[in-house]
C-alpha cells in the first residue's frame, strides 16, 4: 500500500468507509466540511448511505436509528454541532448502541471561531450529555493516527456496544500528511458485520432469530431496574478501562527533570520543544494519552521519575485534562499548566520557553 | 534536512497548490511532510497561506513560525511573513505584486515579476509553477524530476498542452531561482 | 368454537396502561390489525415517541425503537436507511411531532422518506399533565394556558396535515377521527392504506388521528368525544388531503 497525501478530514472518512461504515449522517460545519463532502462523494460509489440531515440533532438521531439497526454508522461535526448532538449521544449510551462520532474541535465557547482548539475535553470525557455514562474517547495527533482510529473506533464500538468519539481538532482535520490505509473490508466481511448484532438489533425476523421483539430503548421507568441498568453500563466501562487504555510514552526516563502531559495536536508541539531541549542536554519526558477516556492515571504516576521536579500540562484550553493529571499525580510533585485558547495554537518556541523556565 | 516553508498570497493565486506540490514531491522522495493551510473566510478571495514542512525526521509540529523559505505573492503576505524568515533563509517574491518590497539584508532574495512572466508563458494559472521552480532552483529541497513525474501522471492524458505549459513554467522558475 | 375477535398478532400480551377512555389503545389496535392483514409482522418496526405513548415499544410485537422527544422521524430515517428491507413507522403525539419535533417531521416528509407517520392529535400534552400543545384550540384552558389559549400571544393551532400537504414529496396524507365507531372503521382504512403504500415502497405516508384526552381535558370519556366533535373537527377537518396512489392498482 502506497502513501497518499491527504487532509485528516478526508483520510478519516476514507478509513471509515474501508472499515465497513456504509451509513453517514451529518450537517455541514467548519472545520470538518471536507469530511462531509468526502462522504457525499464516496458513499454512493460503495453503495452506502450519505444523508445531509436537517440539523445536528436529526443527524445524531439518524445515527441512533441506524446503530439500533445494527449497522456501522458514523457522524461528524465540530464543537457547536457536537453540543447539539449531546442529547442523542446520551440516548445512544443509554440504549448501548455502537456508533462513531468525530469532533473536529474549534475554539469556543459559543460560536467561538473556526481555528483548532481542545476545549471540548470536558464535554467529551466528563459527560456532555445528561446521565451517568462514558464514551470511549480517542485523541489522534497525526493524520495517520486520525485515519487509523476510524477502524479502531468501529471495532471498539461493536465490541463493547458503546459510542466512540474521535476527538480531533481543526489542525488535524485541515492538514495534509502522508497516510497509508489499511485494506478495505471485503463484501463478505461487511456482510458479517451487518449481521453481528442480530441477537439484539432491529432486523427482519427472517435474518435474525425465529421471531423476535427487539427493543432499542433507554427508558427504564422503574428506578430499581434503571439502577441495575446503569450498574451494568459501569461494569462494561470497567472492562473497557482494564482492556483498552492507550497512551504514548515519549522520552520518559529516570533522567527526566520535567514530565509533560499533552494530548492531540498540543502533544506534537510539545514534542518539538522536548527534542530541541534534548539537544541542549535537558531531559524532559512526555506522556500522551491516546485514549482520553479511559485515562492513564496510573501510567502518568508511574512515569514520574525520581528526578522529576514538576509535571507540566500543555493544552489548547484553559486547563481541562489538567484535572485528570492532578488526580493522577495526587500531590506527589507540583503540577503546572500553560494553555492557549480561542483557536490560537502555541508554537514549539513558546513551549520551549515555558520549559526552560523550569530549569 | 528540514525545510519549513510558508506560501502566501491572494486566494486564487494558487498558493495552497504550491505547498501541496512541494509536500507531495517530498513524500515521493521518501521524506516526512506536512501541509497546513489557513482556512475559513480567508479562502473566499482574501489572503491565503499554507505551511509546508519537508524533513528527514518525523515532523513534530506542522506549524511554521519562522520559515526557511517564504513564497510571497502579494504585499500583505510579504509584510506579514517577511520579518519571520530565518536569517539565511530564502524569499521568493513577486516584485510586480509587492511594490514596497522588504528591507532585510540577512536573507536571500529570489525576486522577479512572476505574475507578468506567467502571462508571458501563457496564463496566470502557471504562476504557482513558476514559484515552485524558483524554490527548486534556489534550494534543492525537492527535485524537478519528481514534480515532472507527478504532473505528467496527472495531466498527460487529460491536457497535454497544459502539461507543457506547466513544465515550461517550472523550468523558467528554476532559471530565475539559480540567478 | 368460532373465533370472531382476538388480539392481533402484532400486539404483545401486555395490557395497555392508558387512562380509561383514552384512544391510544384504539390507534394501536388499528395499526396492529393492519400489520397482521398485510403480513408485515416479520419486517415491521416502529418508533415510539416521548409522551403518553412512550411505552408503545412494549405493546407492538415487532422490533421497536424508543426515540428522544420529537426525533422519531430521524430515528426512523436511520433505521430505514440501515435496513431497507424493513418497513418503518413512527407513532407520535402533538407535542412530540408538532412542537419539539417540527424540524424532523417536516424534513422526513420533504425527503419523501419511506415511512409511515401516525400522528395522534388530542390538542394537549398528556403524560406531563395537561399542558398546552401546538394544536391546543383557541381559548382552550390547559395547565400552561390557565386563562385559555390567547392567539394574539401564542398563535393559532397548527394544522399539521395541511402543513405536510404543502410539501411536494409526501405520497399519502389523510386526517381521520377516532371519535365514533364509524370514524374508527374509516380510520382503519387509512392506516391500512398507509401501511400498504409503505409495504410497496411508495414513499412517505401520513395519518393524523383526531383523538381525545378525557383525563387532562377533565371531561368523562363519552362527553370528551362529543367535545372533540364540536370543537376539534371544525378546526381540524377530516378527509384525505393527498393520495398519489388513487386509482393505482
Amino acid at each position: 500500500m502506497t502513501k497518499v497525501l491527504m487532509k485528516g478530514n478526508e483520510a478519516v472518512a476514507e478509513a471509515a468507509i474501508r472499515s465497513g461504515c456504509r451509513l453517514y449522517f451529518a450537517y455541514p460545519i467548519t472545520p470538518q466540511s471536507e469530511l462531509i463532502e468526502y462522504m457525499a462523494k464516496m458513499m454512493p460509489k460503495v453503495g452506502g448511505t450519505f444523508l445531509q440531515a436537517e440539523s445536528e440533532v436529526a443527524a445524531i438521531n439518524m445515527v441512533y436509528g441506524a446503530a439500533g439497526a445494527g449497522r456501522r454508522v458514523m457522524t461528524s461535526s465540530s464543537s457547536p454541532g457536537i453540543s447539539l448532538k449531546m442529547e442523542g449521544i446520551s440516548y445512544i449510551a443509554g440504549a448501548q448502541l455502537p456508533a462513531v462520532i468525530i469532533n473536529v474541535q474549534r475554539g469556543g465557547p459559543g460560536l467561538g471561531d473556526i481555528q483548532p482548539g481542545q476545549s471540548d475535553y470536558f464535554q467529551a470525557v466528563k459527560g456532555g450529555g445528561h446521565g451517568d455514562y462514558h464514551l470511549i474517547v480517542l485523541a489522534p495527533s497525526s493524520v495517520q493516527e486520525f485515519a487509523d482510529m476510524a477502524g479502531e473506533a468501529f471495532d471498539l464500538a461493536d465490541k463493547y456496544r458503546t459510542a466512540v468519539m474521535i476527538l480531533a481538532d481543526g489542525m488535524l482535520g485541515q492538514m495534509m500528511e502522508p497516510v497509508e490505509f489499511k485494506p478495505a473490508k471485503t463484501a463478505e466481511e461487511i456482510e458479517a458485520l451487518n449481521s453481528q448484532h442480530h441477537d439484539w438489533c432491529i432486523c427482519p425476523n427472517v435474518e435474525g432469530p425465529e421471531h423476535h421483539h427487539h427493543e432499542i430503548n433507554s427508558l427504564e421507568i422503574d428506578p430499581s431496574v434503571l439502577e441495575q441498568h446503569v450498574y451494568n453500563l459501569y461494569d462494561n466501562y470497567a472492562t473497557i478501562e482494564k482492556n483498552e487504555l492507550r497512551y504514548e510514552s515519549y522520552n520518559v526516563s529516570d533522567d527526566n527533570e520535567i514530565l509533560c502531559v499533552a494530548w492531540g495536536t498540543a502533544s506534537r508541539i510539545v514534542k518539538s520543544a522536548i527534542n530541541e531541549l534534548k539537544v541542549e542536554g535537558k531531559s524532559i519526558g512526555m506522556i500522551r494519552p491516546i485514549t482520553v477516556w479511559p485515562f492513564p492515571y496510573q501510567e502518568i504516576d508511574a512515569a514520574i521519575g525520581k528526578n522529576v521536579k514538576k509535571v507540566y500540562v500543555f493544552e489548547l484550553n484553559m486547563g481541562q485534562m489538567l484535572d485528570d493529571v492532578k488526580i493522577a499525580v495526587n500531590g506527589k510533585v507540583p503540577v503546572d499548566f500553560w494553555g492557549k485558547v480561542g483557536g490560537i495554537v502555541f508554537t514549539p518556541a513558546e513551549i520551549k520557553t515555558k520549559l526552560e523556565e523550569c530549569f | 534536512m528540514k525545510a519549513e516553508i510558508i506560501c502566501a498570497g491572494f486566494g486564487g493565486q494558487g498558493v495552497l497548490t504550491i505547498g501541496k506540490f512541494i509536500a507531495k514531491a517530498g513524500m515521493a522522495e521518501g521524506k516526512h511532510v506536512s501541509w497546513l493551510p489557513s482556512y475559513g473566510p480567508e479562502m473566499r478571495g482574501g489572503t491565503a497561506n499554507v505551511s509546508a514542512v519537508v524533513s528527514d525526521e518525523p515532523i513534530a509540529s506542522p506549524i511554521v513560525s519562522y520559515p526557511d523559505i517564504l513564497v510571497a505573492l502579494n504585499q500583505p503576505s510579504l509584510d506579514k511573513f517577511g520579518p519571520t524568515i530565518r536569517p539565511g533563509g530564502v524569499l521568493v517574491v513577486d516584485t510586480g505584486m509587492c511594490p514596497h518590497g522588504l528591507k532585510r539584508d540577512d536573507i536571500q532574495f529570489v525576486a522577479a515579476p512572476f505574475s507578468s512572466i506567467a502571462v508571458e508563458i501563457g496564463s496566470m494559472r502557471v504562476l504557482n509553477m513558476l514559484a515552485i521552480g524558483a524554490v527548486i532552483g534556489r534550494t534543492n529541497i525537492i527535485k524537478y524530476e519528481t514534480i515532472e513525474e507527478d504532473l505528467t501522471a496527472f495531466l498527460k492524458a487529460k491536457n497535454p498542452d497544459l502539461l507543457e505549459q506547466n513544465l515550461k513554467a517550472i523550468k523558467r522558475g528554476i532559471e530565475i531561482g539559480k540567478l | 368454537m368460532e373465533i370472531i375477535a382476538q388480539r392481533p398478532k402484532a400486539l404483545t400480551k401486555l395490557s395497555f396502561t392508558y387512562c380509561p377512555g383514552c384512544l391510544h389503545g384504539v390507534a394501536h389496535r388499528l395499526i396492529a390489525e393492519a400489520v397482521d392483514e398485510l403480513g408485515l409482522n416479520d419486517v415491521m418496526t416502529g418508533v415510539a415517541p416521548v409522551g403518553c405513548s412512550v411505552f408503545a415499544y412494549k405493546f407492538f410485537d415487532f422490533d421497536m425503537a424508543q426515540a428522544a422527544h420529537g426525533r422519531a422521524p430521524a430515528v426512523a430515517t436511520g433505521i430505514k436507511r440501515a435496513r431497507p428491507n424493513m418497513h418503518v413507522f413512527t407513532y407520535q403525539g402533538d407535542g412530540d411531532l408538532a412542537a419539539i419535533g417540527t424540524a424532523e417531521i417536516v424534513h422526513a416528509a420533504n425527503r419523501g422518506e419511506h415511512m409511515s407517520v401516525f400522528f395522534v392529535n388530542n390538542a394537549i400534552y398528556g403524560m406531563t399533565g395537561g399542558q398546552m400543545a401546538p394544536t391546543t384550540l383557541p381559548e382552550m384552558k390547559t395547565t400552561t394556558s390557565p386563562y385559555g389559549r390567547k392567539t394574539d400571544d401564542i398563535g393559532f393551532p397548527i394544522r399539521v396535515s395541511e402543513l405536510i400537504n404543502s410539501l411536494i414529496a409526501p405520497y399519502y396524507i389523510e386526517r381521520v377521527s377516532l371519535l365514533t365507531p364509524a370514524d374508527i372503521i374509516k380510520a382503519k382504512k387509512a392506516v391500512k392504506k398507509a401501511l400498504l403504500y409503505n409495504k410497496e415502497g411508495r414513499g412517505f405516508t401520513f395519518v393524523e388521528f383526531i383523538s381525545t384526552c378525557p383525563t387532562n381535558w377533565g371531561i368523562d370519556p363519552l362527553k370528551s368525544r362529543e367535545w372533540a366533535k364540536e370543537n376539534m373537527l371544525p378546526f381540524f377537518k377530516v378527509g384525505c388531503l393527498r393520495d398519489k396512489g388513487e386509482g393505482v392498482e
